[in-house]
């Protein structure tokens, strides 16, 4: 009995405080739009999830500043509803039902990461509430036939398919054929390293080039010597390498220990593992692809020029924003754009809105496809050159030159 | 196939192979000794293993950004992990050494996920790792390499198996353990106080484990989920060698290591784990097969 009673307690105190929020608010806006959000503060993905976070409220915070959400003749301000998933997918689609049956919550950012996505997509899909999501990037979450799911980052089968291209095009510079090179790759045994593997895999066979290093990792990796040694013996023209932080951190560290040349090394998640802080000038020459790059050239009116974003991310929160952080706030500004167009609160409306975007934001440009994909924003290829990130692919953006070859351990440092 | 012919044509990456295969294997026989110990002492399949590991990194790190030389962190983990591990067991341990082998498993396996989380939350969830400074050696015209820091967590495996084998014959305490593990009643009988014992073992265990992690944050790289790996390898290896046989020990570790290194090259490093855990089971089988035959002859 007790217990009821207690919350009792708690529901009367939460209900009291809501109409205290909300009074103070209703002086400048006439409501509020509440999003949902499933992110991973504890658990393996906390790191990820925080940046997903700070790039939700840094956005969020910019929108009601500079007067909220116009909706017809009104104007709201929006907040986050946050809950922690923990890292496991379960309890992320326990999150998404409590949003929406609980809470109330008729549209929802995404969580981090892919498997998280593809956890709480179902769930949405079923209640028919939109979700933007920024960093599930799985090729897979966009076979499913999902008509409310949104992602405004480039999927994962594209991040380094741009080295493949990176390479023939400095093959065919050297007169030599593009077919004569070799792949050697590394991905891990998940479904994200695993899209990654498939876009370089049909890129390579697209200009003839042969694989000839393709190794699993194991998830729960601590060691990559046996893959790297076959990397010695064969010598690939290009190697990539995509298995999360750890994977990069660990083939960074055991090249250099192991003095493994390649004429080419490209990895993702080279900015979440921090190579250049970490290992210095064991880090240079690496290509990272990334989704975003603070050097871009791409603004809108609410976050300003990425570079601007940069800056005030930093100022906030004392690091600079990983593409993480930029893309989960692009998610809001496309949910922004979203309401205003569609004039209306009604989330099937929201969501027709939402399949008509096309929007420029300091991240890219926002276009989605039928399946709900963005398909308007390319992967960037940085290289790490003198402790820098410089982007280098695609040529379009470059703001230098790829540095290349890679010149052998022997003669380095 | 094609990768196990390459070896033959090259020999040197055969050699490669085993050197990287045996130093890895030292630094999983170090992970490794302490749960001999915990498991034949305390009767304690000690799931927390890998995160005794994974601390002990984090305190060579913690060592290192304080200024002090990253060589340092080696003792230093170990200091800190005996204190740890005394501490861990005067809370929680000693309520679970005269239970059956379920409920030790179960509240190592609790107490493994709490300080996952703790160190998540001390720590953040970077992969992390540790520059010791040390360079590498080549042999057989480059085509060799030889990470120092593996060297010296080859070196300290060495070292510490003579001493722990030492402590156990010489000292007071080697032999308290000792009684301790025929016959904990007895021992309490003649005077052993077995409580400081378990809590000396525990501790001991945990002491080596940090200096093992403090070579792999060197080494490879650390985060706070990865003790796992490290649990799993120790309880094959203790499993594959038998409790309290500390050269089987090694030997079984290096054996994993040099298994794990030519199943990932010539099988893919997707087989790697795979390849490892089916020969435990053949060797699981053959030795059951080898124990009934004696069985039966001695009828």
């Amino acid at each position: 009995m007790k217990s009821i009673k207690n919350l009792g307690l708690c529901l009367t105190s939460a209900a009291a405080l809501g109409m205290a929020a909300s009074a103070a608010s209703a002086a400048e806006f006439d409501g509020t739009i509440t999003l949902g959000a499933a992110v991973s503060l504890t658990g393996k993905y906390s790191t990820n999830g925080g940046h997903t976070k700070n790039g939700y409220d840094l956005a969020v915070e910019r929108v009601n500043s500079m007067g909220g959400v116009e909706v017809g003749d009104k104007t709201y301000r929006i907040e986050v509803k946050y809950y922690d998933d923990e890292s496991t997918p379960a309890r992320g689609a326990q999150l998404a039902e409590r949003l929406i049956k609980q809470d109330g919550v008729k549209y929802v950012l995404g969580p981090y990461s892919s498997g998280m996505t593809k956890a709480m997509a179902p769930v949405t899909e079923k209640y028919e509430v939109p979700m933007v999501e920024a960093n599930g990037a799985s090729r897979s979450l966009f076979t499913q036939g999902y008509e409310y799911l949104f992602a405004v980052l480039s999927t994962s089968e594209q991040y380094l398919a741009s080295a493949v291209d990176l390479r023939a095009e400095l093959a065919e510079k050297e007169g030599e054929k593009p077919s004569d090179m070799t792949v050697g790759g590394a991905f891990e045994n998940d479904p994200f390293s695993q899209d990654i593997r498939a876009g370089v895999l049909a890129d390579a066979e697209g200009y003839g080039m042969e694989m000839v290093i393709d190794d699993k990792l194991p998830p729960e990796i601590n060691d990559m010597s046996s893959t790297l040694i076959k990397a010695k013996a064969k010598n690939p023209d290009l190697f990539v390498v995509s298995g999360h932080s750890k994977g990069a951190a660990l083939a960074i560290r055991q090249m250099a220990d192991m003095q493994v040349n390649v004429p080419m090394l490209a990895m993702t998640h080279c900015d979440a593992a921090q190579i250049i802080q970490k290992f210095g000038s064991d880090a240079e020459y690496t290509l990272c692809a990334s989704q975003w790059a603070p050097s871009l050239s791409y603004s809108d009116d609410y976050l300003g020029k990425a570079s601007e974003f940069a800056a005030d991310f930093e100022a906030e929160y004392d690091y600079a924003p990983p593409y993480q952080a930029a893309e989960s706030a692009a998610a809001v500004l496309v949910y922004v754009d979203a309401f205003e167009r569609a004039g209306s609160l009604e989330p099937k409306a929201v969501r027709d809105a939402l399949a008509e975007t096309d929007l420029m934001t300091f991240y890219g440009p926002v276009r989605f496809d039928e399946t709900g994909k963005n398909v308007a924003k390319p992967m960037v290829l940085y290289q790490v050159q003198d402790g820098e990130y410089v982007v280098v692919a695609p040529t379009k953006w470059a703001a230098a030159d790829v540095r290349y070859p890679i010149p052998p351990w022997s003669e380095r440092k | 196939m094609e990768n196990l012919l390459l070896i033959f044509e090259a020999p040197a990456l055969g050699v490669q192979l085993v050197v990287e295969g045996i130093l890895l294997g030292a630094i999983f026989a170090l992970a490794a000794y302490g749960m001999a110990l915990v498991w034949g002492v305390m009767n304690i399949i000690n799931i927390v293993q890998g995160e005794w590991v994974i601390l002990g990194g984090f305190v060579a790190l913690g060592v290192s950004q304080a200024g002090a030389p990253e060589l340092l962190g080696i003792p230093a983990a170990a200091v800190v992990l005996f204190a740890i591990g005394w501490l861990c067991y005067r809370l929680v341990i000693f309520r679970i050494v005269d239970r059956d082998l379920f409920t030790s498993i179960l509240a190592t396996f609790g107490l493994s996920i709490l300080l996952q989380q703790l160190m998540n939350e001390l720590f953040g969830s970077d992969v992390r790792t540790l520059d010791p400074g040390l360079g590498t050696w080549f042999m057989m015209g480059g085509m060799v390499s030889i990470s120092q820091v593996k060297v010296l967590g080859f070196v300290l495996a060495g070292v510490i198996a003579v001493a722990l084998t030492l402590f156990m014959r010489n000292s007071r305490m080697g032999q308290a353990i000792r009684a301790t593990a025929q016959d904990a009643r007895a021992a309490r009988i003649l005077g052993i106080d077995t409580d400081r014992v378990y809590a000396f073992t525990y501790g001991l265990n945990a002491a080596i484990c940090g200096a093992a992690g403090a070579l792999v944050v060197m080494a490879f790289t650390i985060h706070p989920y990865q003790g796992l790996i490290y649990t799993v390898r120790s309880f094959t290896i203790v499993v594959v060698a038998g409790l309290g046989n500390l050269p089987g020990v090694i030997a079984s570790a290096f054996g994993l290591g040099v298994a794990e290194q030519f199943a990932g090259f010539t099988l893919g490093a997707e087989y790697q784990n795979a390849f490892v855990f089916l020969l435990l089971v053949a060797i699981l089988i053959s030795r059951n097969m080898l124990l009934q035959r004696q069985r039966k002859y001695l009828k």
